[in-house]
């Protein structure tokens, strides 16, 4: 047992402890502290599972962003102690969700150690292929080429999601209109690292994007930066949100999945296949394509976190 | 070694996700049971994809491609929860599952 495996043991056990303190702990908001907490060590298991561009999505969205999401829930919404709390107590279907959970989990950790050997893995052939697109990132190569449909249908699925939240929130008078999140503080320390933060991060964001070609990172990790960028300021209340109705904030909102629809049907009319590059464009044409996705995923990110959620004055 | 400690880690992440999503009565706490369950499913993604390790790569792209699409996917669709539980909120002046909570909500709004 050498001290690297020890120390991912540990690793685990952290996790581990995390998520449980998740699960048992009393209030909702610390329930939510520890699913940040969670989300944090997460990213140290995928940087040891030599998943960058993974380790960075989960700091940045499963981490950042959902945190952020569930902590304004979790302050919004009061928690529900009376009439649960008898339910709460009951100890047959406790036992019974508990033994259920563990024969879950059993069945998984069983196909992790029964997992055959030598894997099957597709690395092979995207390491083959990936002179076709001039890319050095496999993963970049992966969601932007080889398998574009998944990532195109995923930034349609943001957008209804943001047309969903949109339709659900108190409408008022003329279309909806997002509140501050807070009350303006202008001397506040929140303020304060709200101009001091983005600049900074608006660069690593664009370069994450650009550096996503060869490098870990891409178009969801720097859209996830600017969204947070953007979060900082409107939370801080030195930026509004802006009101959903306004045609260009809607343009943009589409622009990703229009871009990306596009060039793949340009590619069905080249007479190759739906979402075929060019070979002699194809790079050229996935970093049009990344600029347009960044654009909509951040402000997607952005809206669904900082959807309008203040009932109808 | 170390990639089948993490999948143990996330097969238990997993099934303590699916407890508190049974257990806990709260709408909240199940959403964030539920996204627990969904990052230990992710992990077993990742477990896979460290040990299809070969050519250069020293970690399978594809599985890290399709775990990185679910994340995003996973962030929607908890945000769109969200929206309904503030709605619902918003409504009925409670949060719960149950109707005897959601009536004792209902007259503490409208007396």
């Amino acid at each position: 047992m050498t001290i690297v495996f020890a120390l991912d043991c540990w690793i685990a056990v952290l996790v581990l402890a995390v998520a449980s303190w998740t699960i048992m702990a009393r209030g909702s908001f610390a329930a939510v502290v520890g699913f940040v907490a969670f989300g944090l060590l997460l990213t140290l298991v995928w940087v040891r599972l030599d998943a960058i561009d993974v380790a960075l999505t989960e700091a940045a969205i499963g981490s950042g962003l959902t945190g952020a999401l569930l902590l304004g829930a979790a302050s919004r919404l009061p928690e529900a102690e009376f009439a649960t709390q008898a339910q709460h107590s009951l100890l047959v279907p406790r036992v019974a969700a508990a033994l259920l959970s563990a024969a879950v989990a059993g069945v998984l950790a069983g196909g992790v150690l029964l997992l055959p050997d030598p894997a099957p893995s597709l690395a092979p052939v995207a390491d083959a292929n990936a002179v076709a697109t001039g890319l050095g990132n496999p993963v970049t190569n992966v969601l932007m080429a080889f398998r574009a449909m998944d990532t195109m249908l995923e930034k349609v699925v943001l957008v209804l999601a943001l047309v969903g939240v949109w339709s659900l929130a108190q409408v008022r008078r003329s279309g909806a209109h997002p509140l501050p999140l807070h009350r303006p503080d202008r001397d506040s320390t929140l303020a304060f690292l709200a101009r001091l933060l983005p600049p900074v991060g608006i660069v690593v964001g664009i370069y994450l994007l650009w550096e996503g070609a060869d490098h870990p990172g891409g178009a969801f990790q720097g859209g996830a930066i600017l969204a947070a960028m953007w979060l900082l300021v409107m939370m801080a209340g030195l930026g509004d949100a802006p009101s959903g109705s306004r045609g260009r904030l809607r343009l943009a909102l589409i622009c990703g999945p229009s871009v990306f629809l596009t060039i793949g049907l340009f590619g069905l009319w080249l007479g190759e296949a739906f979402l075929a590059y060019p070979a002699a464009y194809a790079k050229p044409l996935i970093l049009a394509i990344e600029f347009a996705m960044t654009l909509t995923i951040a402000l997607t990110l952005g809206l669904l976190v900082a959807a309008p959620r203040e009932s109808a004055a | 070694m170390s990639a089948t400690a993490f999948g143990l880690c996330g097969a238990a992440a997993a099934g303590l996700g699916l407890y508190g999503l049974i257990i806990d009565p709260q709408p909240l706490r199940k959403l964030l049971a539920f996204n627990l369950l969904g990052a230990g499913a992710f992990v077993l993604f990742g477990v896979v994809s460290r040990r299809g390790a070969a050519a250069t790569f020293s970690a399978d792209p594809v599985p890290q491609a399709l775990v990185i699409t679910g994340m995003v996917v996973a962030l929607a669709a908890t945000a769109l929860a969200v929206a309904l539980l503030q709605r619902l909120f918003d409504a009925a002046g409670a949060t719960a599952l149950d109707a005897e909570t959601m009536s004792a909500g209902r007259d503490a709004r409208d007396p």
